[in-house]
C-alpha cells in the first residue's frame, strides 16, 4: 500500500513523500523519533502515522489466525446471523410476507410514495410495533422518530397505540384459554413514552442529528428503530449546489448503514416523489435523484393500484420483486383482503 | 440552530481557530461539507475532524421529547388540544377537533366553490372569545384576489352567532381583530410574512389565512425551475412559522387541468395497451390541484371542495388522522354548512380528484342557517 493513501492531512502527506517515505513498509521500518526528525514533524504526529501505517499494513498480511482479513466474516456465519435477526412487523401480514417477515433490523429501508399514500402511517405503525414485547413475538424496543416536516400527529400515534394494546389483550385472552400466558401490562401512554421524537428544522440540523445519533443510541441501547420522516424535505428546498447535495447525502446514507449494523437496529427512511422524464414519457420516481437511489439497501415504493394501496419491493438484495396490498384503518395499517380485526402475531 | 457559531461550542482553541481561518463560522458551514472535504480544506487529520464534527453535531442537534410529553403538552397548553373548530360538526369530528395548530391546512377547489367563504368563516370564529369556541385572538388574512368582504363576514356572524353579535360593540371588536393584507406582489408578501414572524406571539395572532397561494405565485413571470425554488422557500418558511408559533395556517389553492403528458405511474407499473390507457386514466382526467407535487407533500391536511352533479362536496383528501370522508355542503347567509354530518367514505385515489361540473353559482340566501 502506498503512503499517499494514509488518512492524514495533506501537508503531512506532502512532507512524507518529499522525504522519501512513499510506501508503508518504509514507514514501519524506522522508529518514530527518526521519522519525526527526517520528515520535520513532531514526535506525536510521527507516532500517529506509525500507528496508522501498522493498522493499514496489518490488514494485508496473513495473521496466521482464523481470518485472512481482519473484520471479514464468512458467508455461513452471516447466514445464521441473518436468520436469527428479529424483524419488525408492519401489522399487515401481506406486507410482512413480501418483506420476508417485516422490516429487517441491521438494514436501511427506504419507503417512498405520493402524498397521502401512507408513508407517515407506516412510520408511526413501526414506531409502535417495535415496542411489542418479546413474549408476543416483537422486539420490546424503543423508537426514534425524526420528523422533518411536522407530519407526526401525536393523536394518530395514540390511536394506533391503543389499537395495538387492544390486539395484544385479545391475543392474551386467546392464549389464556389454551396456555398460561402473561398479562399485558403495556398501556397506550407507555407506548407513547417510548417514542423519542426529534423535530428537525433544517438540513444542517438533520446532518447534525444523524452524526449525533451514534452517541445518543449508545446511551439509549434499547432503541431498535430509527424513522426519518421524510429524508427529502429539507434537501429539496434549500440546497442549491446539487453535486454537493449528492455528496452530503451519500455520506449520510453511509452513516445510517453504520448505525444499523453497529446497533442492530432498523433504519427506515421515508421519501417523497417527483416526476422524471424518461423513455419519452413522464414517470413518477422517488426524489433526491439517481445517485441517492444507489445509497439505500432496500427500497419499497407505495402506490395506488385502482382503488387499493400497494407496496412494491423495488430494490432488495435478497427478496424478489413483489407487490402486496394494504389498507390504512383507524387502527393503523392492516391487510386489505381480510376483514378480521386481529393482527397476526408470530 | 443551523446558525450556531462554532466558536461558542467549546471546541479546542486550536481547531476552532483553524475553522475560523477558513471561513467556517457556523454549524451550517461545517456540516454542509463532507468529512473528507473538511480534511482537505483545513489540512487537519481525519481523527481531529471526526471529533470536531462530533462536538459540533451534538451542539447543533435539536432537543428531543417523548411522544407522550408531546401529547400532554398539547392537551394542557392548547385550546381544545390544539384545534380550531370549524363549527361543521362532521368535519370537526373527523379532524379530531378542528383545524390543527402548527401545520398547514390547504383548501383546494374550482373557482366559486366556497373556499373564500370557508376562510372568512374561520377567520371570524378564531376572533371569538373562548367561551364561544373561538381563539380570542387576532387573525391575519392575506387577501390576494380581493375576495374578502367585511360586510359578508358581519352577515355571517349575525346569522350564525346571533347571541354574540347582537351584544353591543361585539361586531366591531370581532371584526376589528381580523387584519386584512392585500399584497401587490410576491416580494411584498414575502416581506410581510417575514415581519410577521417576530411579532406573531406578542400581538396575539391566532390564525393566518392565505387566500390564495396560487394567485401569489402565478403573478410571477419566472421560468419553471426558479418558480419551484421560490415556492420551496415559502413552503419551508410557512411550515416553520406555523410550528414555531403553534398557530393554524390555512392556505387556499386553485385548480388546473391536467396535461396529457402527466402521469401517476411508476416505471415498474406495466403500461396497458393503448386502448386500455383511457380506462386507467379516469382518475387523472379531471382537474388537479395547482402548485405541484412538492406542495402536495408539504401540506399536512388537504380539504378538497368540489361540485358533482349539482352537489357541493367537501372531502378530507389528506389527513394523517382521518379516514377519507366526503361531506355534502351548501352555502347560506350564515356561511358554509354541512348537509349531513355523516360523511361517506371514499376509497382509493378518487378522494384526490376534483370535479367542477354542475354546481349552482347562486348562493342560497334564504336557505337554512347552520
Amino acid at each position: 500500500m502506498e503512503a499517499w493513501r494514509l488518512p492524514v492531512s495533506s501537508s503531512i502527506r506532502g512532507k512524507l513523500i518529499s522525504a522519501g517515505y512513499t510506501s508503508l513498509s518504509s514507514i514501519s521500518s524506522v522508529s518514530s523519533s527518526d521519522l519525526a526528525r527526517d520528515v520535520n514533524i513532531t514526535e506525536e504526529e510521527a507516532f500517529e502515522i506509525m500507528k496508522l501505517a501498522n493498522q493499514a499494513s496489518g490488514s494485508n498480511s496473513c495473521n496466521g489466525s482464523r481470518s485472512l482479513i481482519n473484520g471479514a466474516k464468512n458467508a455461513w456465519d452471516m447466514l445464521h446471523e441473518e436468520d436469527s435477526l428479529p424483524r419488525i412487523t408492519t401489522s399487515c401480514s401481506d406486507l410482512d410476507n413480501i418483506l420476508g417477515g417485516g422490516i429487517s433490523c441491521r438494514d436501511v429501508t427506504e419507503i417512498g410514495g405520493v402524498p397521502g399514500i401512507g408513508k407517515t402511517q407506516i412510520g408511526i405503525q413501526l414506531s409502535v410495533n417495535v415496542q411489542i414485547p418479546r413474549e408476543f413475538g416483537g422486539l420490546g424496543g424503543k423508537a426514534i422518530y425524526i420528523d422533518t416536516e411536522g407530519s407526526f400527529m401525536v393523536e394518530r400515534a395514540l390511536q394506533i397505540a391503543e389499537a395495538c394494546v387492544e390486539d395484544m389483550k385479545e391475543y392474551t385472552g386467546y392464549m389464556h384459554k389454551h396456555f398460561k400466558a402473561n398479562q399485558v401490562e403495556m398501556k397506550p401512554k407507555d407506548i407513547l413514552e417510548n417514542i423519542i421524537y426529534f423535530r428537525v428544522c433544517s438540513y444542517t440540523e438533520q446532518i447534525a442529528l444523524v452524526n449525533h445519533l451514534d452517541k445518543f443510541i449508545s446511551e439509549n441501547k434499547d432503541v431498535k428503530v430509527v424513522i426519518i420522516d421524510s429524508i427529502t424535505f429539507h434537501f429539496r428546498q434549500d440546497f442549491d449546489d446539487l453535486a454537493q447535495r449528492t455528496r452530503v447525502l451519500s455520506e449520510m446514507a453511509l452513516k445510517f448503514m453504520k448505525l444499523a449494523k453497529k446497533f442492530s437496529l432498523a433504519v427506515v427512511l421515508l421519501n417523497q416523489v417527483t416526476t422524471k422524464y424518461t423513455q419519452g414519457t413522464f414517470q413518477l420516481a422517488l426524489a433526491l435523484g439517481d445517485s441517492w437511489s444507489h445509497s439505500c439497501t432496500n427500497r419499497v415504493i407505495l402506490y395506488w393500484n385502482g382503488d387499493e394501496r400497494y407496496a412494491y419491493i423495488d430494490k432488495s438484495p435478497s427478496l424478489p420483486s413483489a407487490s402486496a396490498s394494504y389498507t390504512v384503518t383507524s387502527r393503523g395499517l392492516r391487510n386489505s383482503s381480510s376483514s378480521s380485526k386481529r393482527v397476526k402475531m408470530m | 440552530m443551523a446558525n450556531k457559531l462554532i466558536g461558542e461550542m467549546g471546541l479546542h482553541n486550536k481547531i476552532s481557530n483553524i475553522f475560523a481561518a477558513r471561513n467556517i463560522i457556523t454549524a451550517k458551514d461545517a456540516l454542509t461539507m463532507t468529512e473528507f472535504e473538511l480534511m482537505e480544506l483545513l489540512d487537519v487529520g481525519i481523527k481531529e475532524i471526526k471529533s470536531a464534527i462530533k462536538l459540533i453535531s451534538e451542539a447543533t442537534s435539536p432537543p428531543y421529547q417523548s411522544a407522550r410529553s408531546l401529547l400532554e403538552e398539547k392537551v394542557e397548553n392548547e385550546h381544545l388540544s390544539g384545534h380550531l373548530p370549524t363549527h361543521l360538526k362532521g368535519l370537526d369530528a373527523t379532524l379530531c377537533g378542528g383545524i390543527p395548530f402548527g401545520v398547514l391546512t390547504e383548501l383546494v377547489g374550482p373557482p366559486g366553490i366556497g373556499k373564500s367563504q370557508f376562510c372568512m368563516k374561520l377567520a371570524l370564529s378564531a376572533s371569538f372569545p373562548v367561551a364561544y369556541g373561538g381563539l380570542d385572538g387576532r387573525v391575519i388574512y392575506i387577501d390576494v384576489e380581493s375576495k374578502f368582504s367585511s360586510r359578508r363576514v358581519i352577515e355571517m356572524g349575525l346569522k350564525s352567532f346571533p347571541e354574540v353579535f347582537h351584544l353591543k360593540g361585539m361586531a366591531q371588536e370581532m371584526a376589528g381583530r381580523i387584519l386584512v393584507l392585500r399584497p401587490t406582489s410576491l416580494a411584498n408578501f414575502t416581506e410581510s410574512i417575514q415581519e410577521l414572524k417576530d411579532s406573531i406571539l406578542q400581538n396575539q395572532v391566532k390564525l393566518l389565512v392565505i387566500d390564495s397561494m396560487t394567485a401569489l405565485l402565478s403573478g410571477e413571470n419566472k421560468p419553471g425551475a426558479q418558480r419551484q425554488n421560490q415556492l420551496g422557500w415559502h413552503i419551508s418558511f410557512l411550515k416553520s412559522l406555523a410550528e414555531f408559533s403553534r398557530i393554524p395556517i390555512v392556505v387556499t389553492n386553485q385548480v388546473r387541468s391536467q396535461n396529457r403528458d402527466e402521469t401517476s405511474q411508476y416505471s415498474f407499473q406495466a403500461k396497458p395497451k393503448d386502448g386500455l390507457q383511457e380506462h386507467t386514466k379516469t382518475y387523472d382526467s379531471h382537474l388537479v390541484a395547482a402548485l405541484g407535487i412538492n406542495w402536495a407533500h408539504a401540506v399536512t391536511i388537504r380539504l378538497v371542495l368540489e361540485a358533482k352533479s349539482g352537489q357541493r362536496i367537501i372531502k378530507v383528501a389528506k389527513s394523517p388522522m382521518s379516514p377519507p370522508l366526503a361531506f355534502p355542503f351548501h352555502i347560506t347567509s350564515a356561511g358554509i354548512s354541512l348537509l349531513s354530518d355523516e360523511g361517506t367514505e371514499l376509497k382509493g385515489p378518487g378522494i384526490n380528484t376534483i370535479h367542477a361540473r354542475g354546481h349552482s353559482d347562486v348562493i342560497n340566501f334564504l336557505g337554512e342557517c347552520s
